[in-house]
């Protein structure tokens, strides 16, 4: 054998690197690294919602596809995503009467007879609110909101304190008790990261919910945007809400 | 030399209970703050990659067109072609990473009626009817393909068509 110490020493060489290699390849198989986490880019996305009230048919398609999609607990009913209906007694204008038999999860049953007045569907969920008072309120750091936009709740890290739940002027938030964090509507943050619309978005069935990235200049949603008279939920509390509707009545609070 | 302060013991003592207080507030903050806090916000900077690790229920539309590119073909002149399959037939990625998993068929005439039930608020442009006065008893695919809905499509008894 004519194997030098030179010779040793640049084996043991190849040797170290090869297994570092290894090893960081084998941690980043087993940290189970996002399949799409290399092709999304955060900065690239800004999203938001659009919903046109004209078109929603209050069945309740997305109230169930949100429960299932995310897993929402059912008893006691709580929802990410929930619809409303408005009955406006034209005798009575002032006191607009709503209901939403759990959430409008079963659709709605017949109420109001023809001419009585003016009804209508109004589908709820997180309003990712640029200036949102959830985040603003949390004590810990656990809710925030991400580079693209998205309003999202550290479940690891939350203290269950609730705040959250309180400042939301929306009503969007709630206390899930398997967790005793709070909960709500992400929209749908690891399908977006996915390339993948909303489980609400996927299952409406009148077109009603859109899904917009006002970040992509080739998303159909500037166009809808620029051309519809488009509303947001209480403009007043200036939280600069990110869900859009068309045809929103005054009287929706 | 005579000391510039006498009696000073009380509050020697107090100076360490403020330190060893400052101690417990350090080991425990660095024990309990993650190490990626505060790098992009006030937040962990890894939770928004623990929340999009999630997995998807839904399938999605493109997904089910893989397989499924006649069925498209069938709803493509009815207004039943921008539907997502998901709407009507549940959450399907299982099915859709497994073809083994079987799909449920959706309950015919309760499943159309969600959207079609003639109901106040209901914008009149969608296509709304009372079923009873519509077709009696009759289930909706004797005379309408769930596909393909439309009454001109329907006269081949669409019960069992796609």
């Amino acid at each position: 054998m004519d194997k030098t110490r030179r010779d040793f020493l640049i084996l043991g060489t190849r040797l170290l690197v090869m297994t570092g290699a290894t090893a960081a390849a084998l941690e980043h198989v087993l940290n189970g690294a996002p399949e799409a986490a290399t092709e999304y880019k955060k900065a690239e996305h800004w999203w938001a919602m659009i919903i046109d009230l004209e078109k929603c048919i209050g069945a309740g398609h997305c109230v169930r596809a949100c429960k299932t999609e995310n897993d929402v607990i059912d008893e006691p009913m709580f929802f990410r995503t929930w619809v409303e209906r408005y009955h406006i007694d034209m005798e009575d204008p002032d006191h607009p009467i709503v209901d939403s038999p759990d959430g409008g999860i079963n659709g709605f049953p017949e109420k109001y007879p023809d001419g009585s007045g003016k009804t209508f569907f109004v589908p709820k969920l997180c309003n990712h609110c640029e200036d949102s008072p959830c985040t603003q309120v949390c004590p810990v750091g656990a809710t925030f909101q991400t580079d693209d936009g998205v309003v999202l709740i550290d479940k690891d890290y939350c203290v269950g304190c609730r705040y959250c739940i309180q400042a939301c002027p929306y009503g969007c938030r709630y206390l899930d008790p398997r967790t005793h964090t709070a909960d709500k509507c992400t929209l749908c943050y690891h399908r977006l990261t996915r390339g993948l619309i909303p489980a609400c978005c996927e299952a409406c069935p009148a077109g009603a919910r859109q899904i917009a990235d006002l970040k992509n200049p080739n998303d159909p949603a500037h166009e809808y945007l620029r051309t519809h008279k488009m509303q947001v939920l209480k403009p007043q509390m200036a939280t600069r809400a990110k869900v859009f509707y068309n045809g929103l009545d005054g009287a929706v609070r | 030399m005579k000391p510039s302060f006498k009696d000073v013991e009380h509050l020697v003592r107090l100076a360490g209970l403020f330190l060893a207080g400052l101690l417990v507030f350090a080991v425990a903050r660095a024990a309990y703050v993650p190490e990626d806090f505060g790098k992009f916000g006030h937040y962990r900077a890894s939770a928004p990659a623990d929340e999009a690790a999630r997995v998807p229920v839904y399938a999605g539309r493109a997904r089910c067109v893989e397989c499924h590119e006649d069925i498209v073909q069938v709803a493509a002149p009815s207004r039943h072609n921008t539907l997502g399959c998901e709407g009507c037939h549940g959450a399907l990625r299982q099915h859709a990473d497994n073809p083994e998993v079987a799909v449920q068929k959706p309950d015919s005439r309760a499943g159309c009626m969600r959207c079609h039930s003639a109901k106040t608020g209901r914008p009149a442009s969608f296509l709304n009817i009372d079923a009873e006065e519509h077709s009696g008893p009759d289930p909706c695919a004797s005379c309408h393909k769930p596909h393909d809905p439309r009454a001109e499509s329907g006269e081949s008894n669409g019960q069992n068509a796609p």
